[in-house]
């Protein structure tokens, strides 16, 4: 892939039924990206089965030999497993034979993937070892003498570990998971894994009716989170007053958010702010008894990794969020809590109980999944219309508010060139 | 083991009132139906399977109940929608005295607006009962094992 070829570039917006995209506009986002089929395609195409690392789980979950794991890469089935030696590997879910998606579990253990309808059957390297009836049967039929299993595995990914967690790409020739990563988010993912042997305590899965690229906008705005999240706001969990910053990678395909917790109070800056509720106490506060457990002085870091990874650590409620799309209007958000091994008894139920913030059911991510069916249900009849990012200027650099829409411009920087689009 | 035939209707009567409290109101009657120290329980079927104790919704106490109401009242920003119990299948598994185990099914229809009825969710209750002094049974514990691995949205209200 080039990115940026202006020729291809004008060639795919030319074919699409539009109005066009203004080159290099990043403060205006047409609706129809979030609507149209044709690009939906070439996003599975060019972003999802391009040069990305995608997140596709946590080793603890595959920890042996023979451990495996189901999950996608944007909408196309895939399997992590460890073979024999222990070694990870990574394949489509998609027999070579007839296409089926042979394995159906969650997770499991195996010595080798069986496809059900002709019983194809490959090892844990996604080889392909036998085909039943392959000599035929009483001198009939079989498939010809040159059919070559070797010819015939499943579909390789390529898959990277960093402090346990896996990262798969169907681009073989990708660079190193950590040249990707960049210096300034591979520090803030080392925050979390630092090495530590992890232990997840749960999943929670949801549809959410929206295109998926509106999550990751959510994720890269910390101008709502002050509006919309009254819960974070009057609690002091997240508000435009207090010292924060958001971060990108040179692409701007990764940012972060980060910030620091506050206290419930009213101040000059909150009147903005029309639904504080100052007034609001827990009757039962072990629903939020947050504590200090990271070195620096940050309480919530909101991190995406592109193509599909939110990294979430909010107060001591820590969370993979991995965005599965299903077509334009639909994705899948998977969420797999964890903490760490050595947690004491008194956190493992602490990160249980602020689970109740962030999960299908949260009490502060419930008001995203809740918007983004808004915005979509909006934005889909007036395709010819489109979003405005003036938020903190036009820009695309790092800034050191919360005031602003400067990681979402630099996503669809990035978005643009590998989209040639 | 055959039960009293009246504990089933005060059984019957109280899954009745819980469905009748999240669907028509209000939902304050909602935390009444647990005793002060009690536990409340959202669960992916497939995390009870592999004995992983996240919860998507989890109340420890009667007060937790009641600052979820709140929050669904007050902070949460979501769709108007109306939600619809449909609780079978209730069964006693044990009973002795005050206290009593027993097991439904629960399927809870949504209706959001200018869209059709649509299933939310749909599994199991495990719940732990105790009679308490004004004569009524209320949950010590309702565990909502669901079905799904996916739901559709959001949960907002409780189920
Ligand atoms: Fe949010």
């Amino acid at each position: 892939m080039n990115p940026g070829t202006p020729s291809s570039s004008s060639s795919f917006q030319a074919s699409l039924p539009h109005a066009p995209w203004a080159a290099a506009e990043l403060s205006r986002i047409p609706y129809w990206l979030y609507t149209d089929q044709a690009v939906f395609a070439r996003e599975m195409e060019r972003i999802f089965c391009g040069r990305s690392w995608a997140y596709v789980g946590l080793a603890v979950e595959i920890p042996q030999a023979g451990d495996y794991l189901t999950t996608t890469v944007g909408n196309r089935p895939i399997i992590v497993c460890r073979n024999r030696d222990g070694e990870l590997r990574a394949f489509a879910n998609h027999c070579a034979h007839r296409g089926v998606k042979f394995c159906r579990q969650r997770s499991g253990k195996a010595t080798r993937f069986t496809c059900p309808y002709h019983q194809w059957t490959y090892d844990l390297n996604g080889d392909l070892k036998g085909v039943p009836f392959r000599a035929g049967v009483k001198g009939q039929g079989g498939m010809p003498e040159d059919f070559d299993l070797s010819q015939h595995g499943l579909t390789p990914l390529k898959v990277a570990e960093h402090h346990g967690v896996l990262f798969a790409s169907f681009d073989l020739s990708i660079e190193p998971f950590l040249d990707y990563l960049g210096d300034t988010n591979r520090y803030y993912f080392e925050r979390v894994f630092d090495g530590r042997e992890l232990r997840v305590i749960g999943y929670s899965r949801q549809l959410i009716p929206g295109n998926w690229k509106l999550m990751f906008e959510n994720i890269k705005d910390p101008y709502h989170a002050s509006l919309l999240h009254v819960f974070l706001v009057t609690f002091g969990l997240f508000r435009a007053d207090q010292e924060s910053q958001v971060k990108m990678d040179d692409t701007g395909r990764h940012g972060l958010l980060i910030s620091r917790r506050g206290t419930q109070q009213a101040t000059e800056h909150t009147k903005d702010i029309a639904n504080l509720r100052a007034d609001f106490t827990l009757r039962d506060a072990r629903l939020l008894d947050p504590v200090k457990e990271f070195k620096d002085s940050a309480t919530v870091v909101m991190q995406t990794i592109w193509p599909n990874l939110i990294v979430q650590q909010q107060s001591n409620t820590i969370a993979m969020r991995q965005i599965q799309p299903r077509g334009p209007d639909a994705f899948e958000l998977s969420w797999t809590f964890f903490g760490y091994e050595d947690d004491d008894e008194a956190m493992r139920t602490r990160r249980l109980r602020q689970a109740n913030l962030m999960s299908a059911s949260g009490l502060v991510s419930g008001d995203d999944s809740e918007v983004i069916k808004l915005a979509q249900d909006g934005l889909k009849p007036y395709p010819e219309r489109e979003a405005v990012l003036e938020m903190g200027g036009r820009g695309t650099h790092d800034e050191e508010h919360m005031v602003t829409e400067t990681a979402i411009r630099a996503f669809y920087k990035y978005y643009r060139e590998v989209m040639e689009l | 083991m055959a039960f009293d035939p009246v504990l089933y209707r005060e059984l019957d009567d109280l899954n009745a009132r819980y469905g009748e409290a999240l669907d028509d109101g209000p939902l304050e009657d909602w935390p009444e139906l647990f005793t002060e120290q009690c536990l409340y329980l959202i669960i992916p079927r497939e995390n009870e399977e592999r004995g992983l104790l996240l919860a998507i919704m989890r109340c420890e106490s009667r007060d937790m109940l009641k600052d979820r109401v709140t929050a669904v009242r007050e902070t949460m920003m979501y769709e108007p929608r109306y939600l619809r119990h449909h609780i079978t299948n209730a069964r006693i598994l044990t009973q002795a005295g005050d206290t009593m185990s027993a097991v439904a099914n629960f399927t809870v229809i949504e209706v959001l607006p200018e869209e059709l009825p649509r299933i939310l969710i749909t599994g199991r209750y495990r719940d732990q009962l105790r009679r308490e002094a004004d004569g009524a049974w209320r949950f010590v514990e309702r565990r909502c094992v669901y079905d799904s691995t996916l739901v559709p949205n959001s949960i907002i209200y409780p189920v």
